[in-house]
């Protein structure tokens, strides 16, 4: 059976089992408060090369689950909605929105590419830039994250897709969001098993579906639509 | 009463109270201890009130104990509350003592109980020093707005709070620099309390009336204390403009003014600022109200919580549940509850907040939009289940201090 690799994590028997069935775990959250408060764009920027990874994936992740009534919110990216509503600074907001997490496997390269994108606009910024007032602040959080098996299982294909369908959002946003790019596993857990499961077409297809302008349950019915295709065929 | 688990799954769906069950499997063989310093009134015993049982009913051992204290106790503990809240006060070294001989003597007196040990507020957070003797995890909960202590007391407390294994803090704002991990956990709302039970309309009719409104024409409604910091005279304010656009009744209704001065006070001018407009109802509530609040926020078309300073606001986490479009200030966990524009609207003057009124009223479908959206906010962040979660969360978190993530298996 397969579950997720986490490096440095589990005992290598825990990766070597077969790979017939999919255990659908979920993952739940405590947000972390780290301490660490910011109220101009140059005190951003020095944290962002400090704070630990897992905080830059807490401030470009945690709307997509937060908040799944909002069809589309201002921005997902906490960095972004900060820099619009305290800094008042929108084209800067609009260039961090428009990072692509799809293009990085690593955190390192999104904490690069924010960081990047900040020092251009700092660089041709001709005024002084703001500085918000203390209740504005921006506060760096991170999550403390607990995996579990949901007692959720698929052996085959076909179960695998019929499965889908009932999960919680928090398993779909495990399998998707964290495993891609936080556990580095560069692609969705479904997409790696079905590809083991010599459905590679079927991981492509799901790999083709950006989980990013999608919320959960649009991310879901879709994967459910292609199983449904699947079968029709 | 007290609800049972299987109560929630109606209200917010099987797979959170599911996710719940799973969670216990978890820690079931750990023992929790709450410990405050009330067992009736205030947030911290309402919150308790209702999660304990639920805890329970999960098959957590858990237990509530409430720490003993004179009146001079907690004359020191409230003027520490308003410190560490930002208010000018004068602290003395007699008040130090008076805190630590009462801590000592609930040192002795309060039974050890738990293997993971949750402390509220600053009332009893000296109780840490049972720690080496009776061992287990000890997290401090801190449910009030430290974001701007006085740092005299703040230093005192810290010595308690640093040698805690994590502290608990309703929001980012409130957080501080400390040697310990700072878990962020919002306070909740119980959707099958009182307060917030779906009520039948002829019932919410019959109160509305019952306090001089008429339930066919629109009503602006804020709920809270009178106090200067929840700015009812500001709320007037709004009223008279908007009464220049739109017709509509003024309620503004609170408990807290009987035993409190400035309350008192706070109250007088509100009478006086509302003057002889019969639209305008002012009504101090007694105790034991919930199901009258209830009923006047359901009843109303708009509310408001216009406060220049505020903790979290479980105000606009009511209103919001009750599906009500909410226009609040910009302040505190206001600011997490109303997503500007998608769950209500955030202002910061008496102008601000009229406008957004007047478009509310002339506008049934956006009130609809955002109070359904303020409703599913709501149900995905701050009620009793997730409180629940993240509490089971933090026994897990201390249990297993050091793997981030933490994998369970099978």
């Amino acid at each position: 059976m397969q579950r997720g690799f986490y490096p440095g994590l589990l005992a290598p028997s825990r990766n070597m089992t077969n790979h017939k069935s999919f255990i659908f775990d979920t993952e739940l959250h405590l947000v972390v408060l780290t301490g660490i408060k910011v109220c101009s764009l140059t005190d951003l920027r020095a944290q962002l090369a400090k704070v630990p990874s897992s905080s830059i994936f807490f401030h470009t992740h945690q709307e997509y689950l937060a908040h799944e009534f909002q069809r589309s919110p201002p921005y997902y990216n906490d960095f972004a909605r900060w820099v619009s509503q305290a800094m008042r600074e929108e084209p800067l907001a609009e260039k961090l929105a428009a990072i692509d997490l799809l293009a990085f496997t690593t955190i390192r390269q999104l904490r690069a590419a924010i960081i990047d994108t900040i020092d251009t606009y700092l660089d041709q910024l001709s005024r002084p830039s703001y500085e918000c007032r203390p209740e504005e602040a921006f506060h760096f959080c991170r999550s403390r994250s607990f995996v579990l098996p949901t007692g959720i299982v698929a052996h085959d294909v076909d179960e695998f897709f019929d499965k889908v369908a009932h999960i919680s959002h928090a398993s779909l946003y495990f399998h998707f969001f964290e495993a891609r790019l936080r556990l580095r596993r560069r692609t969705s857990d479904f997409s790696r098993w079905l590809t083991d499961r010599g459905r590679p077409d079927l991981a492509e297809a799901i790999d083709a579906l950006n989980p990013y302008v999608r919320t959960l349950d649009e991310l879901r019915r879709d994967i459910v639509a292609l199983g449904a295709g699947e079968a029709a065929t | 009463m007290s609800e049972h688990l299987d109560d929630y799954r109606t209200v917010v769906g099987s797979r959170v109270v599911d996710e719940l069950l799973l969670l216990a499997d978890r820690v079931r063989h750990l023992k929790l201890q709450h410990i405050n310093s009330t067992a009736v009134g205030g947030g911290v015993a309402e919150i308790l009130t209702r999660m304990v049982p639920l805890l329970r009913d999960l098959g957590i051992d858990t237990r509530w104990d409430v720490i003993k204290g004179n009146q001079a106790f907690f004359g020191v503990t409230k003027v520490f509350h308003n410190a560490l809240h930002g208010g000018a006060e004068t602290i003395t070294d007699d008040m130090f003592g008076v805190f630590r001989d009462t801590t000592a003597m609930n040192l002795a007196e309060l039974a050890s109980y738990g293997d993971v040990v949750v402390v509220h507020d600053p009332q009893p957070a000296g109780l840490i020093a049972k720690k080496p003797d009776v061992g287990g995890h000890w997290l401090w909960r801190c449910h009030i707005d430290v974001s701007t202590p006085n740092r005299k007391v703040w230093k005192f407390l810290q010595q308690h709070v640093d040698q805690y294994d994590a502290s608990i803090f309703s929001m980012p704002d409130f957080s501080q620099r400390l040697t310990i991990p700072q878990y962020m956990v919002p306070p909740s709302i119980d959707p099958l309390a009182d307060k917030n039970k779906e009520l039948p309309t002829d019932q919410v009719h019959a109160t509305v009336a019952k306090y001089g409104l008429d339930p066919h024409r629109a009503i602006l409604t804020q709920i809270s204390r009178f106090d200067r910091l929840k700015d009812p005279l500001g709320v007037i304010q709004s009223y008279r403009m908007v009464r220049r656009h739109h017709d509509c009744q003024l309620l503004l209704a609170g408990g807290g003014a009987t035993d409190d001065p400035e309350g008192t006070e706070v109250l007088r001018e509100v009478q006086d600022a509302a003057g002889d407009d019969p639209d305008i109802h002012v009504h101090e509530l007694p105790p034991f109200s919930d199901i009258d609040i209830n009923a006047l926020v359901r009843g109303s078309t708009v509310i408001m919580q216009k406060s220049i300073k505020e903790g979290f606001g479980l105000t606009v986490t009511e209103a919001l549940w009750k599906r009500k479009p909410v226009i609040g200030g910009a302040v505190g966990g206001i600011r997490l509850q109303i997503l500007n524009g998608v769950t209500g609207f955030l202002v910061h003057s008496p102008e601000g907040a009229a406008r957004r009124v007047v478009e509310l009223l002339n506008d049934a479908a956006l009130r609809k939009t955002v109070g359904d959206a303020g409703h599913e906010h709501v149900k995905e962040n701050f009620l009793t289940t997730r409180h629940i979660r993240d509490y089971l969360l933090l026994m897990l978190a201390v249990e297993h201090a050091g793997s981030d993530p933490t994998v369970l298996t099978a």
